[in-house]
């Protein structure tokens, strides 16, 4: 029996083990170099070939010339802070209109019918209409009304517009989520007294938001994307600003500063996503066991 | 408690009189579960529910605490018929506790959570206050040190007896246990069983839905045979399992003695 004769704790290592461990170091040494070389190989062989091709010049003159970084760079900044801005606004407006329209839209019983089909009507409306053209109509639209009272503000509407149509999908994706809370859940909260909206709320939609976080996150990826879509209606948002200084300059580096701006901002929010879905992931499957 | 009620030999506590259920109705697989239940139940009662699975135990149960609607019939509480349209439904569930089969704690609650919720919300009781009389409870049923924890730490029983102090909070009039060990590993169920048996030494009038012949006999007042969605025999347990005046009870009898579970 192995229990019967355990190794003495601080035997010393054997000279067989410590031979073993001496070569798995140096595999693993060798693997890492192996990678190292492959991509410097790889990339730097892509770069040297995109570099030497006749039309580099052009390309690098058009797209990524010094100067016109350091030119544009401060006006494209500015917008993208004005990007970020819009971008928070619409973010939280969409949050909270997306689960009005999901606990509209999971209310029962016969008296909810008006606010069910109001919920209903609402999604299939702003999820039917093509954004661009949501933010044109709203954009344009509606300042051209001169209605005493209503803001006239392109930035006013490019957000409220963004705001409806991402609230219309996102209302889904919580509804998805609430309809995944089992039904016993609702039934032993209605037990306890509690009215309809606080089953919901204390019981079934903590559940629901929980059961959605990695989807909702996936969406305010993309709506920070989709902000700039507001620049069409002349708000001097990041693309906006690289289109000004190309419109004078004739040289697209501007886009390329915007470009890396979003980059800057998107990569690390995807990263979260994909952390946050792996860690959520672990959990629940440990809490299974 | 109420001197201007009248007293209980008069109305009984609970009264289920003509109760027709039929689920998915006009639809393909309509399923007709209560077929004119009578039932009374008088208070500090123990009346147990008994008869195969599908004989719509857990439907009477369900209707009592009007998580489902009946489509015939009333259902009288303190002599009040509550399955009358315009009755709050909310009001009636805080005067009834339920205990399910798979308990269904809020998962993303604590146990302490868990348990004050309803006093907290339904019933408006502070949170300090709700929170003592929670931790008393929970003392009593052996779960003092678990009120922090989640439900998924804690064993079947636990979870259980959880469920029955959630249940016990608002000190119901009527406590409804729907086959409250059927998930429960063999190990695990008297544990269950001794607070539902402690419970009932307390008076308190309870309707139990159980495959648990054995228990059934030892804490009913009353044992009631479903069968195709009435109450085809009722009498005092003793009597009902020696001496089974209906065919269908016997052969139920029969089938779970021969399993072993009576």
């Amino acid at each position: 029996m192995m229990q019967d004769d355990p190794m003495p704790a601080m035997a010393p290592v054997p000279p067989a083990a410590r031979q073993r461990s001496g070569r798995l170091a140096q595999e693993g040494a060798k693997a890492s170099a192996i990678a190292v070389l492959s991509t410097v190989l790889f990339f730097g062989g892509g770069a040297w070939l995109v570099a030497s091709s006749p039309n580099w010049p052009k390309v690098r003159a058009q797209f990524f010339s010094a100067s016109d970084f350091r030119a544009s760079f401060p006006d494209v900044l500015d917008g993208f802070w004005l990007s970020i801005q819009l971008f928070a606004y619409c973010t939280v407006l969409t949050a909270v209109l997306a689960l009005v329209v999901a606990v509209m839209r999971s209310f029962r019983g016969p008296a909810f019918f008006p606010i069910r089909l109001l919920a209903i009507v609402f999604t299939d409306v702003f999820r039917g209409i093509p954004l661009i053209l949501l933010v044109l109509l709203l954009g344009f639209g509606l300042p051209a009304l001169r209605i005493e009272g209503l803001p006239n503000s392109a930035k006013f509407w490019g957000v409220i517009a963004l705001t409806l149509s991402y609230s219309a999908y996102t209302a889904e994706i919580y509804r998805s989520g609430i309809d995944a809370v089992p039904e016993s859940q609702r039934s032993s909260a209605r037990a306890l007294g509690l009215t309809q909206w606080q089953a919901l709320r204390f019981a079934i939609l903590p559940q629901a938001v929980r059961n959605v976080v990695p989807a909702l996150m996936n969406t305010v990826v993309s709506l920070q994307k989709d902000v700039a879509l507001i620049s069409i209606l002349g708000v001097r948002e990041a693309v906006k600003e690289a289109q000004i200084y190309t419109a004078s300059t004739f040289n697209y580096t501007s886009y390329m500063v915007a470009t890396l701006m979003f980059l800057a901002l998107s990569v690390p929010l995807t990263r979260l996503v994909d952390w946050y879905t792996a860690r959520d992931r672990r959990q629940r499957s440990q809490a299974q066991l | 408690m109420n001197s201007s009620k009248p007293p209980d030999s008069v109305i009984p506590k609970l009264e289920l009189a003509g109760v027709h259920k039929t689920y998915g109705r006009r639809t393909a697989n309509e399923n007709r579960v209560l077929n004119g239940i009578d039932l009374i139940v008088e208070n500090h009662q123990v009346v147990c529910l008994i008869g195969p699975s599908g004989c719509g135990k857990s439907t009477i149960l369900r209707c009592i605490d009007l998580l489902d609607t009946i489509d015939g019939g009333q259902i009288r509480l303190d002599g009040v018929d509550v399955t009358r349209p315009g009755t709050d439904a909310d009001a009636v569930r805080r005067r009834i506790g339920i205990v399910f089969q798979a308990f269904n704690l809020f998962p993303h609650l604590s146990v302490l959570d868990n348990v004050t919720l309803g006093a907290r919300r339904a019933h408006g009781v502070e949170r300090s206050v709700a929170e003592q009389r929670a931790h008393d409870l929970l003392e009593r049923f052996g779960l003092g040190a678990k009120a922090g924890d989640y439900p998924n730490k804690l064993s079947g029983g636990q979870n259980q007896r959880a469920a029955v102090v959630r249940a016990l909070m608002a000190d119901p009039e009527v406590l409804l246990l729907d086959e409250v060990t059927s998930a429960l590993d063999p190990e695990l169920v008297a544990e269950v069983l001794s607070v539902i048996r402690e419970l009932a030494g307390q008076g308190m009038t309870m309707v139990l839905a159980t495959h648990e012949m054995g228990f059934a006999r030892d804490v009913a007042t009353k044992v009631c045979f479903l069968h195709q969605g009435r109450v085809l025999e009722e009498a005092p347990p003793a009597e009902l399992f020696s001496d089974p005046r209906h065919e269908r009870t016997k052969q139920f009898l029969q089938r779970v003695t021969e399993a072993g579970r009576l």
